[in-house]
């Protein structure tokens, strides 16, 4: 087996090895349908601590639903959309609520949205539009993605609007089936979105998630990856970009309980403002069952202007020596002078300079995106954003 | 013509320890048609000259002047010096991840140029400018100096020297690091800059190898943060003999071997 770890960056922190990690195993960590299974978290929780619980509009405090968010699908042929009611013994199957929001949204969502991609087929992208409840309102949600044996799909998620909403998403890749998600978390300054991805990967199933979050006064992503076969691959890449103020949280596990199995997680983050917050959490289980895996995680954080905070924190366990490789990388830094030098240095303008260097940071991520609509407008978003600092 | 005018340059750099005079009062002026080489031991600070004279952050004028055709280049950004006419090859040019060396040359060539060069020429141009260089065409498509060898680097310098054609080259030890036949190419590429217009360039090295294949009009002999000598070509025969004794008081070949 090979484990690795990055060597320290140029102009970048190493993140810490041990410190801040929990002391119980992952395996250990306790999920349920149930919400009043979960205390109400204060804060000062494991898996809360980073996370401004004043600003989750009571999600995680029994707050009711005082509105709904409008699920628009716009299917490719041959994709099925149902509406289905709680009770529909396909919703749940991807995986159990980890934290006391999701538990909430599994309880309060009032009509799930099942879209079921076509087995031994190749779809055009579909693409899921959520609308938020509105400013001030509550809304709950449940979306359920099932891609038969060996389909090969594309599905876009994308989440705009206002007010504060909590969600499960399940994605359910059969056997042999190919899987692109994108998701977008597009929303307005107002919104609060907690939600939870649980993808459950059959045997040889191929599973690309990639998370783009760039709006919202608190965003916090958990993607749960599960494997019930052996040979199942998971790429999970992401993107985001905090402004002032903004709380944006992405909390990747990747569950490791099947043999030959690989996952990689790639995210990236730029921050810029006062009070612009990063979390990244990536935990790694290997179970004792699961000999042969092959698995990388990296985070990269870059942090353009003071009053900035980027908390990084991977989490690697094996059960088992019998692995094809395991590694993390973690590394947080502010923008590297030496670039803008090198660049300046050759005629080119420190804005544009600076926009060059961070478009470059991002690039890795952006090329992966199979859907060019999906890439143009969030290059587009992008410059939008390095606009505004104005530095 | 352009001339470029340092004159009693004292420069600083900030270090944990407070800040510290490396550049104690030079002298020099570069006119268009001319070749000086400045030759001089380690930590003598002709890096320190090159990198203060293109604007790095690091290092503080405490006195003196730049003038490039009579404008204060001290009072220029960065970018307004390259733009102006400066050019440096760095000594260890830096990695930008993510961005093309195609993007970044056009992005380059378009603000130094002050318009965007037409794309089929353009094409033409850089396909040509790096085949003279022994680039192979890939690297286009590579990050700027992203696992670039130490010689794959100075031949892209020479490349931006030859696309951006400045008033005025750097070359801060340009030659080191490099093979033989990499030293010929990247001064056959410097040679013909020179070749292309009356420019001026100021050639920063420790050996007297580079010399071989780019004739200097002038040597300058780089010692204690200030030049201690200054002659014709044969003061680097005298350096390829001597070595550096002389001036820093202990034996430091300018040869190798």
């Amino acid at each position: 087996m090979a484990v690795t770890t990055d060597q320290e960056q140029h102009g970048l922190t190493a993140h810490s090895h041990g410190a801040g990690a929990p002391v119980s195993s992952r395996a250990d960590h306790f999920t349920s349908f149930d919400v009043n299974a979960f205390e109400v978290p204060g804060g000062r929780e494991e898996i809360w601590r980073f996370t401004p619980m004043k600003r989750l509009a009571n999600l995680h405090n029994g707050a009711e639903a005082t509105g709904t968010a409008n699920v628009e699908v716009n299917a490719a042929g041959g994709v099925t959309v149902e509406t289905a009611a709680r009770g529909d013994e396909r919703l749940g199957v991807a995986g159990t609520p980890g934290d006391r929001v999701a538990a909430q949204a599994w309880s309060s969502f009032t009509e799930a949205t099942v879209v079921t991609l076509p087995g031994d087929a190749k779809s055009e992208p579909t693409t899921i539009t959520v609308t938020g409840p509105g400013e001030g309102k509550v809304a709950y949600g449940h979306l359920h993605v099932h891609a038969k044996p060996f389909a090969e799909a594309v599905v876009v998620i994308d989440h705009r609007g206002s007010g504060a909403y909590a969600d499960n998403i399940e994605f359910v890749v059969g056997d042999g089936a190919h899987l692109t998600v994108v998701a977008v978390q597009d929303w307005a300054d107002d919104a609060v979105h907690v939600s939870s991805h649980h993808a459950k990967l059959g045997r040889d199933a191929s599973f690309k998630h990639t998370v783009i979050t760039l709006g919202g006064d608190v965003v916090r992503l958990t993607p749960v990856v599960t494997y019930t076969g052996r040979g199942g691959d998971a790429e999970l890449l992401g993107l985001y970009f905090a402004d002032a103020g903004q709380h944006l949280e992405h909390r990747t596990f990747i569950d490791h309980s099947a043999s030959n199995c690989r996952s990689n997680v790639v995210y990236k983050g730029a921050l810029q403002g006062e009070g612009a917050h990063t979390v990244w959490i990536g935990d790694v289980l290997i179970r004792a069952a699961a000999e042969g895996t092959e698995t990388f995680e990296l985070n990269r954080n870059l942090v353009l202007t003071d009053g900035a905070r980027a908390d990084s924190v991977p989490n690697l366990e094996i059960e088992t020596g019998e692995i094809e490789g395991a590694g993390h990388a973690s590394a947080t830094g502010r923008f590297d002078d030496e670039q803008l030098f090198y660049l300046q240095a050759r005629g080119i303008p420190e804005e544009q300079a600076r926009r060059l260097v961070v478009r470059g940071f991002f690039h890795e991520i952006l090329l992966k995106i199979a859907v060019p609509e999906v890439r143009e407008r969030l290059e587009a978003a992008i410059e939008a954003e390095l606009e505004a600092v104005g530095a | 013509m352009a001339t470029l005018e340092i004159k009693d340059l004292h420069v600083s750099v900030n270090t944990d320890e407070g800040s510290k005079e490396i550049l104690k009062g030079v002298d020099l002026t570069i006119k268009a048609g001319e070749t000086h080489a400045i030759m001089g031991p380690n930590g003598s600070g002709k890096s320190t000259l090159s990198y203060a004279i293109a604007g790095h952050p690091k290092y503080e004028i405490t006195s003196g002047s730049v003038l490039l055709d009579g404008e204060d280049v001290l009072e220029m950004t960065v970018d307004e010096r390259a733009r102006a006419g400066l050019f440096l090859a760095m000594q260890y040019p830096v990695e930008v991840p993510g961005v093309s060396m195609s993007n970044f040359l056009r992005t380059a060539a378009t603000a130094v140029r002050g318009e965007a060069p037409k794309l089929r020429h353009w094409v033409k141009e850089v396909k040509e400018a790096m085949s003279e260089l022994d680039i192979d065409p890939t690297f286009a498509e590579r990050s700027v100096n992203e696992g670039f060898s130490g010689g794959e680097k100075k031949r892209h310098e020479i490349l931006q020297l030859g696309l951006l054609k400045p008033k005025v080259a750097i070359l801060d030890e340009t030659d080191s690091g490099l093979d033989v036949d990499a030293l010929r190419v990247v001064s056959e590429g410097v040679n013909r800059y020179k070749a292309s217009g009356d420019v001026g360039v100021m050639l920063i090295t420790h050996y007297t190898r580079i010399l071989k294949y780019i004739s200097p009009d002038f040597v300058h002999v780089f010692a204690n943060g200030r030049i201690a000598e200054s002659g014709g070509p044969e003061l680097a025969d005298q350096l390829e003999a001597e070595g550096y004794v002389k001036y820093i008081g202990k034996q430091e070949a300018a040869s190798i071997g």
